[in-house]
């Protein structure tokens, strides 16, 4: 598995030079945001906005009014949770391009509770106007700007930053509303996303050896959700459907699944792996990953309850199929 | 200057016709919000009449069905800000913050035919873009304002988007005092300064009222000219019922720096009948009174 390095630094420079309306601004996390080099590069296009992100995101408002396009940088957490009102009322009701950067999902930081964005996905699928991408690694990092750029209207990204897996194929960049077909089976249906789909692949791969069939999909675009190759594979699946999300199964992913599955009539069961209905706190991602039940083993044994079966997969077995842990603050 | 020239005489009438105006509404309707009209009168008619460098109206001066919410698929709506006429580099804008100040807009275009005097019938009526709080399509609104303090950010981005082109038109925004209380208007106003937006005035109507009484005693904000200027700003107050002042308040030299004008006014000015009724967020005429303001409106 490759390792990608500061991806989003060298894509934010990338699409600047292409658009000259581009513009970044930051709430003293830049450095923190892969964005100190576009810093340098573009010190006249860099708006360093304190930290004061509600005054951030309404200042950038009037700035996409006129024509700019800001990539507003920050963590996600305080992009959704502390500005809820302004990205509402200040950008999504207009439908104003602004692109709301998001760093460290989930808990993908061990900054605790106050920086850990673990609700984002369900409260901003309610915001009108919005797009959300939600990224699982290196290829969707060079991808996600320019689906950004194109989207006629305010996009949220959780962004992963520093040292990324690349999973995908470099030529096989991220798609709008279209769902990654990572492997097709037909006893269980599997979505993942973010850095979930890490955990996924662990899971699929140890089930694979045991003779289950799986349909594994990432899925980058949370809102809107209707890309028909979900409903498809949730119609397909025999045993059930499985998700697994970088944040609470309330509003996220799993929950949009299980609107897909009851419109479309699907009666099947449907696993939401994720955090149940809690608060996190400080620690590194692995840890996080295992203690609050977000893991391979916890997909693993997800599986296992929807067949039936016990597969006597160890957590041993699984460490060989490990890819990478960010832990960097 | 506006494409017309008012007198400050012509101003001072038109200030009265709002009063007036907003007074009738109150009467015929029950309630309105009267009190902001009485503040602000003389700002927002000098703003639209003497110091805002606007075009010709681009608007349906009749009152148009609410043509929906923005989104991808309706982005092409007739916005407000047409009736403040076609943006060019050179010209003027207008945010209005304190937004459920829509009548007041709404009189003051009126007065200087921006829109026609029969669109104010349908002010708050159901399924016009008229609304008591006015959002990005009603006449004279740039944004969707109703949350408070987020419109002077959305000016401050809009002046400092125009200092990036080079464009010589002013920022001009207007809000009220208890808005002042917001964090975000502080946040804006230190980077407004750290951006040297010398090109951004703000006209705030310092009524010192607000929902749940006097100013200083919901939440004091002064000294505000003291704390403006420690932000960074330039900063002068005047009588906000002084045309003259108003104008000349727009002249305040500010090189480097926003300016704000604190406009000290009085929520009944210009119908006494309303003294003992103040401080009132939204006006009920008391049905006891109703004759007294009546034949009061009637003279007016």
């Amino acid at each position: 598995m490759k390792i990608e390095v500061n991806t989003h630094s060298k894509n934010m420079i990338r699409l600047a030079k292409e658009h000259p309306e581009v513009v970044v601004m930051s709430a003293d996390l830049g450095t923190s945001c892969e964005i100190k080099e576009f810093h340098e590069v573009f010190p006249d296009r860099y708006f360093s906005m304190g930290i004061a992100e509600q005054n951030m995101c309404s200042w950038a408002a009037g700035m996409a009014r006129e024509g700019f396009r800001p990539f507003l940088h920050t963590f996600s957490v305080f992009l959704y949770r502390r500005i809820l009102d302004q990205l509402e009322m200040s950008v999504a009701y207009p439908n104003l391009p602004v692109v709301f950067v998001g760093f460290v999902p989930g808990i993908t930081t061990p900054g605790g509770v106050t920086h850990q964005s673990t609700n984002d996905v369900g409260v901003l699928r309610t915001v009108p106007n919005l797009a959300i991408f939600d990224i699982g690694d290196a290829t969707e990092i060079e991808g996600v700007l320019d689906l950004a750029y194109s989207y006629n209207g305010p996009v949220f990204i959780r962004m992963l930053r520093k040292e990324v897996p690349r999973f995908f194929p470099a030529d096989e960049p991220i798609r709008f509303n279209h769902a990654r077909i990572l492997s097709e089976g037909t006893d269980i249906t599997l979505l993942s996303s973010s850095v979930c789909t890490e955990e996924a692949l662990r899971a699929t791969a140890a089930l694979r050896e045991k003779g289950v069939s799986i349909r594994h999909l990432h899925v980058s675009t949370l809102k809107p959700f209707t890309d028909p190759q979900v409903v498809e594979a949730c119609q397909k699946a025999k045993y059930g459907v499985v998700t697994i999300e970088n944040g609470t199964v309330i509003g996220g992913l799993g929950s949009a699944v299980a609107d897909v599955m009851a419109e479309h009539g699907i009666g099947k069961k449907l696993v939401k792996v994720g955090l149940q209905d809690t608060y996190a706190h400080g620690a590194s991602k692995m840890y996080l990953l295992k203690k609050y039940q977000m893991d391979a083993m916890t997909l693993i044994g997800a599986v296992e309850n929807l067949m039936g079966k016990s597969f006597e997969i160890s957590e041993k077995g699984l460490e060989e199929i490990r890819f990478e842990d960010f832990s960097a603050v | 200057m506006p494409d017309k020239k008012f007198s400050n005489e012509e101003i001072a009438r038109a200030a009265t016709n709002v009063r007036k105006h907003i007074l009738s509404l109150a009467i015929e309707r029950g309630g309105c919000y009267l009190t902001q009209a009485c503040s602000s009168a003389e700002i927002v008619t000098t703003l639209y009449m003497n110091i805002l460098n606007i075009g010709p109206s681009l608007g349906n001066p009749d009152a148009q069905p609410f043509p929906g919410v923005p989104s991808a698929q309706n982005m092409d709506y007739p916005k407000g800000s047409l009736y403040n006429g076609e943006q060019t580099p050179d010209r003027d804008r207008l945010f209005v913050s304190c937004c459920h100040y829509a009548s007041v807009i709404y009189c003051a275009l009126a007065e200087c035919g921006r829109i026609s005097q029969a669109a104010i019938d349908k002010f708050n009526a159901d399924g016009w873009n008229m609304e008591m709080i006015g959002a990005e399509h009603s006449p004279g609104f740039e944004n969707t304002a109703g949350s408070l303090g987020q419109t002077v950010s959305i000016a401050a981005g809009t002046a400092h988007a125009y200092k990036l082109k080079g464009n010589a038109g002013k920022i001009y925004c207007m809000l009220s005092d208890g808005e002042l209380e917001e964090g975000q208007d502080w946040e804006c106003f230190q980077a407004a300064a750290y951006y040297h937006l010398d090109n951004f005035i703000v006209y705030a109507d310092i009524n010192h009222q607000q929902v749940e009484g006097w100013t200083k005693d919901v939440m004091n904000t002064e000294p505000l000219t003291d704390r403006m200027k420690a932000f960074g700003w330039e900063a002068v107050q005047i009588n906000g019922h002084d045309i003259e002042a108003l104008e000349q308040a727009a002249q305040t030299p500010h090189p480097g720096k926003p300016l704000m004008v604190l406009c000290d006014t009085d929520p009944a000015q210009g119908i006494p009948p309303l003294k003992s009724l103040v401080p009132k967020h939204f006006v009920r005429i008391p049905k006891d009174r109703r004759e007294e303001f009546i034949s009061f409106c009637e003279q007016m």
